[in-house]
């Protein structure tokens, strides 16, 4: 009796942190759905239906140019983060050698050092490689970003759970190393690469800082820069703002509602934010 | 440990090729290479013009010294930066650890509908923190914003909330922690889904209060999860940029600016290369204290228990 009670009132209260953690949303869409000069409450929906935002905010931000700009670089970054850092991790987690323990400290700290101290000089070089606003930089520098937590991840990995017998059997049938490495290691650290593309996709996807520094001509504009510059020009206009935002997150949104299980798994092993 | 052992032993009977010695270290070049690049040089560098007065596109810039960094420590702007960065970093961190914990605490025991809370309070982690920013916008904005219009519903004046220095810092920090509490509460429901119940039994049987149990089984066993949570989001709130750009532009004047709102405004707004150095040097420093006192002193949390 007592026990049933208070699982009810539990059951309350999880529903009442659910609403409101769903607010924001919520006005979210409310707004997105309000035509200019609608300023009626942001908690009540219209009483006509229109997508005019949506479709205003997809052509005039851009947004379809903006989503393959943030693809191909979430792509690039991730393509470069799983084959660098799979193949960096190996030695260093089997060799344990002076060079290389030194070498998986210099990683580790690098983790703590703030990108951004970087940003300012990082810049001027840029600038004078004349890779400014190119999709390159942007692959590049998020690649490397990310690059020692994927090690790190990759390297706990096959020290703790890739047993060294299989690669000692492949060696003494003649394999080389590489071969070793591709053939049979690679193929068991799916759970790593897993974890490491979703780590990629949502903060590589949803990075502003980099962009914003290095992606400034509208052509290269990510997701995020675009919606930087769509919400500077609407200001007044917040229902193509929210159509806009709406938009933007939509597709990492819809990829989580899908594939939850393995988004939680793999963020919770390497939630580091940039 | 255990992989030095093994390692020791298997190395005496092999007499085919094992390359045990070799470093192997063509494997890790490509990745050296590309973090040396884009991160330690970069880095390295940025103390370098910290001690000069450059001004971020000029071809020369002269050596000043110490200059930069006396202005840095007589500039009453540094010591709200500071304080906003360690307010986002610090204060998030608490109450993304305490509210984080609760939630997982509630959704380890055996309510209803858990997987939709767990679904909602997570969502905002994958969604660009910009984004986050700009629909809490929607929220907080003085004109037809959500929380305006809620508290004329109910016959209150409006508040413009974005527009106070005092509050909108932490209106900025609450926003971080609604955004990533879903990651803390998530490594908290592992965490204590990893604890045998025969524990609980067993403090049942003594006659322990729920509270007791709490403190002397829970927590105790939760350090590692405590640990990780800490440093975690200690260094994403100390690095916050994104929600910052997007609620306030650091503003007004410079109430709201965080550490790297603050560099990029000096970069980019105020032609003032040097001195943005200077703050990432500072901005640096205090982040890797931080991070290695936490570290620390969770650790040695870890080992009591």
């Amino acid at each position: 009796m007592e026990n049933k009670r208070m699982k009810l009132g539990l059951t309350i209260l999880a529903f009442i942190i659910t609403v409101l953690h769903a607010i924001p949303f919520y006005i979210l869409i409310t707004t997105s759905l309000k035509e200019q000069g609608d300023f009626s409450s942001r908690w009540v929906f219209p009483d006509y239906f229109s997508l005019e935002n949506f479709t205003t905010a997809w052509q005039e931000a851009n947004l379809g140019n903006a989503m393959i700009n943030s693809l191909l670089i979430t792509t690039g970054a991730a393509i470069i983060l799983i084959l660098l850092g799979s193949m960096a991790a190996y030695p260093l987690a089997r060799k344990n050698t002076k060079l290389n323990k030194g070498v998986l400290v210099l990683f580790v700290a690098i983790m703590v050092v703030p990108p951004l101290t970087a940003l300012v000089p990082l810049y001027q070089m840029v600038v004078d490689f004349g890779m400014i606003n190119t999709r390159t930089i942007a692959v590049l520098v998020n690649a490397a970003a990310f690059m020692p937590l994927t090690i790190f991840l990759y390297s706990g990995f096959i020290r703790s759970t890739i047993p060294k017998e299989l690669e000692e059997a492949a060696r003494i049938d003649g394999a080389n190393t590489l071969g070793i490495f591709f053939r049979i290691v690679f193929p068991l650290l799916k759970p790593v690469t897993a974890s490491v593309l979703i780590v990629a996709c949502v903060f590589i996807w949803n990075d502003y800082q980099f962009a914003i520094f290095f992606l400034q001509s509208s052509d290269v504009h990510t997701l995020t820069v675009t919606m930087d510059s769509y919400f500077a020009e609407n200001q007044h206009n917040l229902g193509l703002v929210a159509a806009g935002a709406f938009i933007a997150m939509l597709p990492m949104a819809l990829m989580f509602l899908f594939l939850q299980k393995y988004f939680i798994a793999g963020l919770s092993s390497g939630a580091v934010k940039g | 440990m255990a992989e030095l052992t093994s390692e020791s032993q298997s190395q005496k009977p092999k007499n085919y090729k094992v390359a045990k010695e070799k470093s192997l270290w063509w494997m890790y070049l490509p990745a050296i290479i590309l973090v040396t690049t884009f991160i330690v040089y970069p880095f390295f560098n940025g103390v370098r013009i910290s001690f000069t007065d450059w001004d971020g596109f000029s071809q020369t810039s002269n050596f000043v010294g110490l200059d930069q960094y006396v202005r840095m420590f007589s500039d009453p702007t540094t010591w709200t930066v500071v304080r906003n960065t360690l307010l986002y970093g610090i204060g998030s961190t608490i109450l993304q650890n305490a509210i984080g914990l609760g939630y997982a605490l509630l959704l380890n025991s055996s309510i209803k509908m858990r997987t939709l809370t767990r679904t909602i309070i997570y969502l905002p982690v994958i969604i660009s923190p910009l984004i986050m920013g700009y629909i809490f916008y929607l929220v907080f904005a003085f004109q037809n914003g959500a929380l305006n219009d809620a508290l004329m519903f109910f016959g209150f004046d409006p508040v413009n909330a974005l527009g106070n220095p005092t509050a909108n810092p932490f209106i900025i920090m609450l926003v971080n922690v609604y955004q990533f509490v879903g990651i803390a509460m998530i490594i908290y429901l592992a965490g204590l889904q990893s604890i045998s119940k025969d524990y609980y039994e067993a403090a049942d049987i003594d006659g322990a209060s729920k509270w007791d149990q709490f403190k002397s089984i829970t927590l105790p066993l939760l350090a590692p999860s405590i640990t990780i949570n800490v440093v975690l989001n200690v260094i994403g709130g100390l690095k916050l940029f994104d929600v910052i750009v997007a609620l306030t532009g650091g503003g007004p004047g410079d109430a709201s600016q965080s550490s790297s709102t603050f560099m990029y405004s000096l970069y980019f707004s105020r032609q003032d290369a040097g001195y943005a150095a200077t703050q990432g040097v500072l901005i640096a420093f205090i982040i890797l204290i931080i991070s290695l006192l936490a570290l620390w002193y969770f650790k040695r949390k870890e080992i009591e228990a």
